[in-house]
Formats: C-alpha cells, sequence, structure tokens
C-alpha cells in the first residue's frame, strides 16, 4: 500500500523556504506572485494499517510545534486544487536518483517499530499564491523548482499505487566486441559509439593487443582500458609529446616536450629535494612533515562539468570526492579544513545573454555554494579559505576546485596489498550513478527510462561518508588492512585496478552490495556511485575489519582478492568477464603528440591619463565581483567546527575583513599550525601565462608570509583548468604557464606535491565555441610554528604607522582597475623572486618579533583595496601620502600606485615603538612609511601633487564592497 | 565515586563536534568516553555508568526530516526509560547544536514533568540560510551550567535550524517564570538585537534554555568552539589574560557540580 504524507506549516509559523522561493520568482521578472509555501511530502509503501502510518506521521514525520499533517492513499487519493490565482507544483526526485532522505526515513520508521515498509521517497510541493500564465509557471518550475536531470513534477493526472523500486536481478549475457577483425574506419565508429574517447592510435594498439591474444574483448575489457587510459585518468595531454612553437624575442621557437608534467611540475619538486616531503605525486594527495608525531596531506580536485549541469550535486560530490582522496592518502588521513575556489560568469548576465542549454550563473554559484555548504559542513569539516572569480568566459563552463587537508601519523603513510589479501569494499552501494551516457541510451535496459541517472549529475550522501571516515579511522589505528583507496572516476574498475597493479587482482562482481537489482556485470565494475573506498585485508584480520564497519553502521564487503597473478581478473557468478595483463593495462598506451603554440597578443590599453575621479574609482574597484566581499558564501560555511580555527576567513573589530591566508590549529591545544590561502589571476593569464604562473606562486606563498607562516615550509599544489588542448593555442598557453609554474617553485623554494588538470573546458553553441581562460589555481599550504604569534589584516590602533613594503611597477595589465574601463591591458605584472624572497624572509622575522600589528598582501585592486580594507576592517581610518610609496618605472601615476597589481607587496602596520626594531628587521628592502592609523573613520591619500586624491569615509568602502554580493 | 567525573559523549551517524567536546571536558578534569548509541541500545555500555551526558553538535542522521528528529526518536524509544532515571539521579545533561535540537524533539527539554514529549521546537532560521557566525549572549536563569556567567559572553554559532519557538505565549511565559531562559541573543552591550545579532529569529531572542532543575541545558551556539583563547574571532586585538575563553566556565562548572554532589 502506497501512502502519501503532506507536511504542511502550521498557520503562522514563519516559511523560510517559501519566502526565499518567492524571491527567486521575483528575479526572474514574474511580479504577480504575492505568496508561497512549501509542504514536504513523503510517500511510503509497505503493509502499513491507518492508524501506524498515522503514527509514523505524528511521532517522526511532523514537528508538533510547527507543523502539521494529511494523509492520503488510493482509497482518499490526494486532488491538487488550481484556480487563476493559485497554483500547485509538485517536484520528485527521478526514480534512480538517490534521495537523500529516504534512508534515515526508513530507520526513524524501524525505530519506531514498524518493520513493513518496503520504501519510501520525498518530494515537495510549492503552493504559489497569485496570477501566473502556464508559461510563467514553466518558467519558475525550470529555473527556479527544479532540474530535470534528476527531477521531475509530479503528475497527479497518473495514478501512482508504487513506488516501483524493485527490478529484477539481471539476467546474464556477455558483450563481446568484434575488435580484432575491424578496419580503422570502424575501430573510430566503435569508440565513438561506446563513448570511450579513444583515438585511432589507441583503438589500434588494443586491437594489436587482442590480435596477439587471439580472442575479442569483452565490453567490460574495454571499458576498463577505456577508463583507465583516459585522460581524466591518465593525463593524456600533460604525460604526451609536444611539439611546442613559440615566440620569444620576435624569433620562432621550437621545442619537443616529452612529458610536460615531468619536465616542469614535478621537475621543480625533484630538483628542490625538501627533506620535509615525505610523498609527492604517486599518492591520492601530497604528504609533508607536519610535527614529531603527524604528517599533513593536501589535494584539490576539480568538478567543473558536474557543476555545470547540476551545480548542488556537482560540487557536494565533488567535495565528497576530494576528502574520500583524503581518506585514501597512505593508510588513511582525517581531513581538517577544506579550501574551495570557484569561477563564475557575472551574476548580472541576462537570461537573453545565456548560450542554450547553459544554466544562469546566479543559480550555478546558489547551487554549487549550498552543493559545499551541505557536503563540508555535514561532514565537519571546516571550509577556511576560498576565493571565486567571474568572467563571462565561464558562462558553459563554471569551475569549481575542491580542496581538502588531511592529517595522519607518521606511520601510516605507506600502503602496500599482500598477495592473498581481500578486496573489500565499503561504504555506499553501487547503482547506476555515473555510467557514461553510452550504456543507457543502449536501449537494453528494461527500466532505462525509470531507474537510470545521468552519471554525471549525482548528489552525494555525506552521512555514509562521514560514517566511513570514522570507521575508517578506527580500522587504521587498529592496523587491520593494508592498503586503500578510494572510488572515484571509474568506479570500482579504476579503484581495484590501481591497488592490483602490482600484484593482480580477482573480483566477483556478483558479491558488491547494490542499491537495486537489474545492473549488468559492466555497470557494477564502471559504475562511479559515491561514498565507497576499497581496502585490502588479509584474512586473518577480516572478522575484526568487517566488525569495526559493523559498528559504525557502514557496510563492507568482501568482493575478491589480490592473486599474484598480475592479471585482472572479474567474474560475475560463474562467468569470466574480464582477464587483462596489467601491464598491458598500465603501460600499453600509445604515446600521443600534440601540438602547440604560443604567441603574445596585443590588448587594448588605457590610453589617456586615467581616473580623474580616484575616490569613485576606488568604489568602483570595491565593487568588482572579483574584489567585492564574499561574505555571503562564507557565512554559509561551517568553518569553526573542529575548534580549530585560528586566523578565520572573516577578520577584524566586527569579523568581516578578509584575512589573507586561514590558519587552523588542528590539534587541540598545540599551538602548531597550518595556513592555506590561494593564488588564482586568470586575467593575468589572457596576457601572459608565464606571469600568470609566477604571480599565482607569488599570491599564495605572500598570503602564507602575511599571516606568520614558516617561508621555509610551503608546499603548493597546481590546478591547470584549460579548454581545449587539441587546439595547439590552449595547449600553448598552458605549456607557458607549466614553464612559469616551474620557475616560480624554483624560484620560491615551494615544491608542488600533488596537483590536478581539466581539460576540455569548452561550451559548443552551434558553430561557435567559448573556451575559458586558461585558469591556473596555485593552492598552498604552510606550517606555522606557532599559532599565538599569527598577524590579521586589520588595522589595530589609531596613532600606528603604516608602511608599504615592496616595489611598485608601472604594471595595470590585467588590473580590475583597468576592467572597470572594459580593458586587459599588456604590463602584466611581473615577480622577481629573488627579490621576493628577501621580502618574504624579512618580514616573517618582523612578524616573528612581534614588530607588526597587521599585515594584508596587496593583490586584486592594489594598495588602494589594500588599505581600505585594512582600514573598514578594523574601524579605523588611515591618512597617506602615495609620494611615499617606493614607485619604480616610468610615467608615475596616481592611478598607477594605487591600483597597479604588482607582485611580492605588503602593507604593514607597526607600534610607534616599535618603528626602529621594525626598520632594522626589514633593512635592504623596499620600504615606504606612508602615513598613520587614525581613530577619524576616513580614510585619505594625498597624491603625488601631494593634494587629496582619495577621500572616503570608511563605512562607504565598506558598503561599496560589501553590497554586490550581500544576496 | 570515581577518581573524576565521568562523562559519556553520544555520538552517531553525522555527530561531528564530539572531539572538541570530549577535549572541552577533558581540560575541565573529566574523564570523557566517547560512545556509539549502538553500544547504548546494545547495553555494551550503561548510562548509569556516567555523571554527565553530552551530545554535541553534527548533523545525526543528516537532519532527515528535521534537525535532530531521527536521533531523537531514537532515544526516546529506546533509552527513554533510561535517561529519564539519569535524570531522576540528579545527574546532568549538556546538548550543544545538534544536541539541543535532540533534546528539544525527545521532549527533554524545557522538560514539562515525567513524559517525553516535545513542546517546544527549533525550526529554519528566519533568513532561511546556514549562518556561522559568532553571537554575543546575555545570560540568565538559574542552571548549574552557567552558574557564575554574569557578563555577556561571546560563542560562534553554526545551524540552518536554530529559531526557538513555542506553540503559544503561555509556554514562553512559564520558560520566562521558572527561570529556563539561560542565554539570550544580544549587542555587545546586552541590548536586544536585530538579525544578524539574532542569527535566527528565536522567540525572545532565546538561545539556550535549561529544565526546571537546572541541571539540563540545551544551547545552540557552541561554548566548546570558544574554550581556548585564540578561538576569538578577533584575538589578534585583545590582550591574553586567560587561556581559556568564554566557554571554559560552562564545562568546568558541570564537572565541579558532579564533584560537590557525587562524593
Amino acid at each position: 500500500m502506497l501512502w502519501r504524507i503532506e507536511i504542511k506549516h502550521k498557520e503562522g509559523v514563519f516559511d523560510a523556504l517559501g519566502e526565499d522561493v518567492e524571491r527567486s520568482i521575483i528575479d526572474l521578472g514574474i511580479s504577480s506572485i504575492y505568496s508561497v509555501a512549501v509542504e514536504n511530502i513523503f510517500m511510503v509503501e509497505g503493509s502499513l494499517s491507518k492508524k501506524q502510518i498515522q503514527t509514523i506521521a505524528d511521532e517522526l514525520l511532523v514537528d508538533p510545534i510547527t507543523q502539521t499533517s494529511a494523509i492520503y492513499s488510493h482509497k482518499n487519493p490526494y486532488i491538487p486544487k488550481e484556480t487563476k490565482a493559485y497554483h500547485e507544483i509538485e517536484i520528485a526526485y527521478n526514480t534512480g536518483v538517490m534521495d537523500p532522505v529516504e534512508h534515515s526515513t526508513l530507520k526513524g520508521i524501524k525505530d519506531l517499530g514498524f518493520d513493513g515498509v518496503a520504501a519510501v521517497r520525498t518530494a515537495r510541493k510549492y503552493l504559489i499564491n497569485g496570477k501566473a500564465s502556464q508559461k510563467d509557471l514553466a518558467l519558475i518550475t525550470d529555473k527556479v523548482l527544479a532540474n530535470k536531470l534528476i527531477q521531475h513534477v509530479v503528475d497527479h493526472k497518473v495514478k501512482q499505487d508504487t513506488l516501483n523500486i524493485k527490478t529484477a536481478k539481471d539476467k546474464f549475457k556477455l558483450i563481446v566486441v568484434d575488435l580484432i577483425d575491424a578496419s580503422d574506419a570502424k575501430l573510430k565508429k566503435i569508440s565513438e559509439e561506446g563513448q570511450l574517447f579513444l583515438n585511432l592510435n589507441e583503438m589500434k594498439t588494443i586491437r594489436d593487443h587482442f590480435r596477439k591474444v587471439g580472442r575479442n574483448p569483452i565490453d567490460c575489457e574495454l571499458e576498463t582500458i577505456a577508463q583507465t587510459w583516459s585522460e581524466h585518468c591518465y593525463h593524456k595531454t600533460f604525460r604526451g609529446n609536444i611539439d611546442y612553437k613559440y615566440e620569444e624575442k620576435g624569433r620562432i621557437k621550437v621545442k619537443n616536450i616529452s612529458n610536460l608534467l615531468k619536465s616542469t611540475i614535478a621537475k621543480a619538486t625533484f630538483e628542490l629535494n625538501k627533506p620535509w616531503c615525505v610523498s609527492v605525486f604517486h599518492d591520492n594527495a601530497g604528504v609533508v612533515k607536519f610535527d614529531s608525531k603527524d604528517h599533513i596531506c593536501f589535494k584539490v580536485e576539480t568538478h567543473n562539468h558536474p557543476s555545470a549541469l547540476e551545480p548542488f550535486g556537482g560540487a557536494n560530490t565533488g567535495i565528497g570526492g576530494v576528502l574520500r582522496d583524503i581518506l585514501g592518502t597512505g593508510l588513511g588521513a582525517k581531513p581538517v579544513c577544506n579550501t574551495d575556489v570557484f569561477c563564475f560568469a557575472p551574476p548580472e548576465t541576462s537570461f537573453d545573454e545565456l548560450p542554450a542549454g547553459t544554466l544562469h550563473p546566479k543559480r550555478v554559484m546558489k547551487g554549487v555554494v549550498a552543493g559545499v555548504r551541505d557536503y563540508g559542513n555535514k561532514m565537519g569539516i571546516p571550509t577556511v579559505n576560498g576565493a571565486i572569480i567571474f568572467d563571462k568566459r565561464y558562462i558553459g563552463n563554471p569551475l569549481v576546485y575542491c580542496g581538502s587537508i588531511g592529517i595522519m601519523p607518521k606511520d601510516k603513510v605507506y600502503k602496500k596489498a599482500k598477495v592473498g589479501d581481500l578486496v573489500v569494499v565499503a561504504g555506499g552501494r553501487t547503482g547506476r550513478d555515473g555510467i557514461h551516457g553510452a550504456t543507457f541510451s543502449s536501449g537494453e535496459l528494461t527500466t532505462e527510462s525509470e531507474v537510470v541517472s545521468s552519471g554525471a549529475v549525482q548528489i552525494g550522501d555525506p552521512i555514509q561518508e562521514k560514517k566511513v571516515l570514522d570507521a575508517l579511522i578506527k580500522a587504521r589505528d587498529l592496523n587491520l588492512y593494508t592498503a586503500v583507496t578510494d572510488c572515484g572516476a571509474g568506479g570500482l574498475s579504476s579503484a581495484v585496478g590501481e591497488m592490483g597493479e602490482e600484484l593482480g587482482v580477482s573480483v566477483n562482481l556478483e558479491k558488491v552490495p547494490l542499491k537495486y537489482d537489474g545492473l549488468k556485470y559492466m555497470e557494477i565494475w564502471i559504475s562511479e556511485s559515491q561514498e565507497r573506498m576499497v581496502f585490502s585485508v588479509s584474512p586473518e584480520n577480516i572478522d575484526k575489519m568487517l566488525d569495526v564497519f559493523a559498528s559504525e553502521n557502514v557496510e563492507a564487503t568482501v568482493i575478491g582478492e589480490f592473486t599474484g597473478r598480475k592479471r585482472l581478473e572479474i567474474f560475475y557468478d560463474d562467468h569470466q568477464v574480464c582477464d587483462l595483463d596489467m601491464q598491458f593495462l598500465y603501460e600499453g598506451n600509445p604515446k600521443i603528440t600534440k601540438k602547440a603554440v604560443w604567441k603574445q597578443k596585443q590588448h587594448k590599453d588605457l590610453t589617456k591619463k586615467g581616473a580623474a575621479n580616484l575616490t569613485q574609482k576606488l568604489l568602483d574597484v570595491l565593487g568588482h565581483y572579483n574584489v567585492c566581499s564574499k561574505e555571503w558564501v562564507i557565512r554559509q560555511y561551517d568553518h569553526e567546527v573542529q575548534g580549530s580555527s585560528i586566523v578565520k576567513p572573516l577578520v577584524g573589530v566586527n569579523a568581516d575583513g578578509p584575512s589573507d591566508a586561514s590558519v587552523i590549529a588542528p590539534k587541540l591545544g598545540s599551538k602548531k599550525g597550518i595556513a592555506v590561502s590561494n593564488g588564482i589571476n586568470a586575467r593575468f593569464g589572457m596576457i601572459d601565462p608565464f606571469w600568470m604562473a609566477m604571480s599565482c606562486v607569488d599570491e599564495a606563498v605572500r598570503q602564507i608570509v602575511s599571516v606568520g607562516g614558516n617561508l621555509e615550509r610551503i608546499a603548493i599544489l597546481d590546478n591547470f583548468c584549460w579548454g581545449n588542448p587539441d587546439k595547439p593555442d590552449r595547449l600553448g598557453s598552458m605549456v607557458r604557464a607549466a614553464e612559469g609554474c616551474y620557475k616560480a617553485a624554483i624560484g620560491y623554494g615551494t615544491p608542488f606535491i600533488s596537483g590536478k588538470d581539466s581539460l576540455y573546458n569548452e561550451y559548443a553553441e552551434g558553430k561557435k565555441s567559448i573556451a575559458i581562460p586558461g585558469t591556473l589555481l596555485i593552492s598552498a599550504m604552510g606550517i606555522v610554528d606557532n599559532v599565538g604569534k599569527c598577524v590579521t589584516m586589520d588595522f589595530k590602533k589609531a596613532g600606528n604607522l603604516i608602511y608599504v613594503i615592496g616595489n611598485t611597477y608601472d604594471e595595470l595589465g590585467g588590473s580590475i582597475y583597468l576592467d572597470t574601463y572594459g580593458l586587459l591591458g599588456n604590463t602584466v605584472p611581473q615577480a622577481n623572486p629573488k627579490k621576493a624572497m628577501k621580502t618574504f624572509a624579512a618580514l616573517s622575522k618582523a612578524i616573528k618579533g612581534g614588530f607588526v600589528s597587521a599585515s594584508h598582501d596587496c593583490s586584486e585592486g592594489g594598495i588602494a583595496v589594500a588599505l581600505s580594507e585594512m582600514a573598514f576592517a578594523g574601524g579605523l581610518g588611515a591618512n597617506v601620502a602615495l609620494n611615499k610609496v617606493v614607485y619604480k618605472g616610468k610615467d608615475k601615476r596616481n592611478d598607477k600606485i594605487l591600483f597597479a597589481e604588482s607582485n611580492s607587496r605588503f602593507i604593514v602596520e607597526v607600534e610607534p615603538k616599535r618603528q626602529k626594531k621594525f626598520e632594522q628587521t626589514l633593512k635592504g628592502v623596499s620600504l615606504g612609511l606612508i602615513g598613520q592609523v587614525q581613530s577619524d573613520p576616513i580614510v585619505t591619500m594625498y597624491g603625488l601633487d601631494k593634494t587629496i586624491c582619495v577621500n572616503a569615509n570608511i563605512e562607504e568602502l565598506k558598503e561599496a564592497w560589501q553590497r554586490p554580493l550581500r544576496w | 565515586m570515581p577518581k573524576k567525573p565521568k562523562v559519556i559523549v553520544l555520538r552517531t551517524a553525522g555527530t561531528n563536534c564530539d572531539e572538541e567536546t570530549v577535549f572541552a571536558f577533558q581540560q575541565c578534569g573529566a574523564d570523557v568516553d566517547s560512545v556509539h548509541i549502538k553500544q547504548l541500545c546494545a547495553k555494551e555500555i550503561s548510562l548509569h555508568d556516567y555523571h554527565i551526558l553530552a551530545i554535541p553538535g553534527g548533523f545525526t542522521y543528516g537532519d532527515d526530516i528535521e534537525s535532530g528528529r531521527i536521533l531523537a526518536n531514537e532515544l526516546r524509544v529506546h533509552l527513554g526509560g533510561e535517561i529519564r532515571k539519569f535524570i531522576d539521579d540528579g545527574k546532568l545533561i549538556i546538548g550543544i547544536c545538534n544536541g539541543f535540537q535532540v533534546l528539544v524533539k525527545a521532549g527533554i527539554l524545557p522538560g514539562n514533568g515525567s513524559s517525553l514529549a516535545q513542546s517546544v521546537s527549533l525550526t529554519f532560521n528566519n533568513s532561511n540560510k546556514f549562518e556561522a557566525r559568532w553571537s554575543y549572549l546575555k545570560p540568565g536563569g538559574q542552571c548549574v551550567w552557567t552558574e557564575g556567567i554574569d557578563h555577556v559572553v561571546y560563542f560562534p554559532v553554526a545551524h540552518a535550524e536554530g529559531k526557538f519557538v513555542t506553540p503559544d505565549d503561555k509556554i514562553l511565559r512559564k520558560l520566562i517564570d521558572r527561570n529556563q531562559i539561560v542565554f539570550s541573543y544580544c549587542e555587545p552591550d546586552g541590548a536586544d538585537p536585530d538579525y544578524p545579532d539574532n542569527p535566527n529569529g528565536s522567540y525572545e531572542n532565546i538561545a539556550g534554555i535549561t529544565d526546571p532543575t537546572g541541571r539540563i541545558l540545551g544551547l545552540m551556539p557552541h561554548p566548546e568552539r570558544h574554550f581556548l583563547f585564540n578561538q576569538h574571532p578577533s584575538w589578534t586585538r585583545l590582550k591574553k589574560t586567560a587561556k581559556f575563553g568564554d566557554g571554559a566556565r560552562i564545562f568546568q562548572n558541570g564537572v565541579d557540580y558532579v564533584k560537590r554532589k557525587f562524593k
């Protein structure tokens, strides 16, 4: 029997969600709606009496203080009302999409003592008061209420009397692909139709291999090879050959690069050879030393494509994925903080400008933030740091970088499965999630349209992952397993394959616990269902291992063993569905060669003498989306859970100023800390990706220096998000950025410990292709020896001295200032690591000595923005003279001093009594004493002609900075 | 009486402030066990071996259906009698954030006689957003846990469902009259707040309440996150006078009470 329980607010109770939906409808330009109410619907199927269902409603589903319920069934069906001025829209998850509430509701019902419930699904009903046409309602549904990839509008005309969860177990049918006799044309077709994304050369290599073996491949084998050799798993572009043509000093030069990763990023790390690097590049995350007992590890992933289609689910599973990377580093680390960086198109983009098939950037941003919030907060990992940048070209490909840092005991860094160890899969069950389009459009699935969801659009289950985390740490500390890895892209195929690469492994797919019956063997093997980890466990520990997972209510199942035969052997019941040579699988792919071209372009620059009203210009720059306050986002993230936060993302007298790096002390009671920062500036890259890379490293490092991190102990990560690397100009700019990464890492003494790339970020609309600007994210993690010595960016006291440290150059290129004119310019900020390191070392020493009251790095918006932020964060004014700023270069102008984004600069506040010691410490470094902090809440800047050029109240400055994203 | 007061920190799927809560009690001299509810339900561990029950923050069972609901249901159904006895034995309970939501939804707070029936609620913030920010709190009422706190304190909140509501004014009145309102959101000087100083729209700015005995405390803000000086959001502007922050007193009060009463 299928019961329908509707839960609504009692009269007079404030409906916060309804209000929110109403605001979003007004945002669409529909003004005739005057109120929206929301009801939650539970569909409960099982043998329950009316009385029992009433008990479930009253004791479990309804809050007796704020809500009431109504119960329906087929005897008493629900009939929606509809008038011209009243509309109901009910949204439910598509069958096969995880319903986030289903599991725990079933548990709650069981706790009440009712065992007869087979299934629960939920829906939401929106009661819309006000006149609306069918067109309006369709728009509201599409733009505000539902994402059709995972949800649908419930049609009450169709009678529903079952949730239809049960399907039959799949009838086994072995699928063999006719490959060995295939022509080249046929090979191409097989790759395309199977969405294998393998090129002809790769397909030929596979064909030749199977000719040697003397048989055709089974679909499962071909799919496994495609997954293993994919750009996503193998990073073909970075590891392949590149013919690089570039222009230097007016001459065309050619370079043949074999393995870009090894010749730039990894090369720097090996040349630096830092003794505190413990495990770099070969595990899920890079590991460095922390204190005498523990190590820490860091990984940043991207989840761009899924977030474009379903922002909430995409970002949600992006966080889930990177957290599993941390759980699967070494023998498992415990996540201690997250960092997230996003790139979106501007939120004020009009609906008319949207390319077909894209979601509005405001919706994307709200969804992404909600997805991060949901997963991070529920897992209890503080999200302490991040950035958001905006550019029109992210319209079809928003970027979502999800990063996490973990901590692990020193003796848990290395893992090694042994022959005879059992393969255990633990965590969530396996469903059809994450199986690429080919499979479910093939028409062979019996319940395809109902059970299947597109793989790219999953919703995570953070509580499932939290349980896995709790169980994993327990089992790790009891030494119950020999190796662990996460199920990410490629699912079991990549996790089990990777673990068994050296030994060989045998798996029985029918043993994998499934969400529902009806999955084919290949679907089980490549499903990317979330929240699963794979372990290798020696037979004598298996019972204890399963007990530990059971004690946290996590399902763990033995599905195979490590054989020592160096083959990947997969079975379904008694049928063998895969028998591959590990060596061919992991080393058999042909190296590819791509072409790359780099040529500097000239961009429009400012022709006139700069802004006449610099106060107004400062307000414009503060209100630029890339500069403005991200408080709306930050306050939705729990950045204090675990009790570790020391320098929070927002600091100052009212906790609303933007801090540089964030600092946490992950071990309660210990003073040892971790500083986290990031450097990102796609606008610099539009001029020259080399200097973008240098600037990103400089920015990430100087932020850590600014809060008091140890300059000698900074590790960095690279993250390349680029367009299609098969187009030579895209790849050329990427090569140029990678070369910048190498130079920067060597220059700043910061080894790369891990990295990631996400290529093919282009959006095709007809013949036009919108490529994202090549976007490099540098994430940095530094050690803080004593968090009690950390410095924040807010001005502390009137009368204190204000210094600018570092040189300002004629470098308005790529600045936010030029962007307010719609210009890019050419004079991109350069960096001189040698000089920078001298500056950083001196400032670090001054901070350690306690001579610095506040420090803020100058980045987007330059000195003018940094100074304003320090003033309003401290609730104090400032009085400064621009002629005291050390400026190197021609054409010295007020606007250049204020807004150039030259690297390696800081503004610091020093108490008069510490002036002498401070200046002694900074000896030999460019230093300008530009003025004083004042109690009068005004920021006054005197220009080069000694007249006032900027004069504004700090409240006015703060308002300009806070207004744009105060949603 | 064992040497140290014994604290049980209850956890289940989705609990995530357990470690900092354990740390806070340990620092105050308690002997603390972190225990999964499964172990209590299976009677592997007895609640009665402890003096203090702490239900920490988190998102138990994902806050599915509504915050704290499923754990509250589990406690009520499987451990109702045990908890009743625990309270009647004169022992202490604290619920922080999600723990407060659980205590309210299980009918343990505000405590109305012997039955466990919900009489007030914590629901969605007026902003319809998760709010992570620091709140000034005015102490009041009569509660073992807040003894000696006579000035405005500063704790962070981090929740989406923290708006304290009552079905009618009568119940609200009763809470006030019985000195059960222990913390109210306020401005730094103690004045009545607007949003965001009242981060959720709670009736009467209520942030934390106690039961009529004053031995059970539930509060949305997190005292365990302002346990140490360096956890204060603007500690770099303050002169360090003590190792501990405003929140330490609460845990110390609980531990000291047990030491006095259970000699």
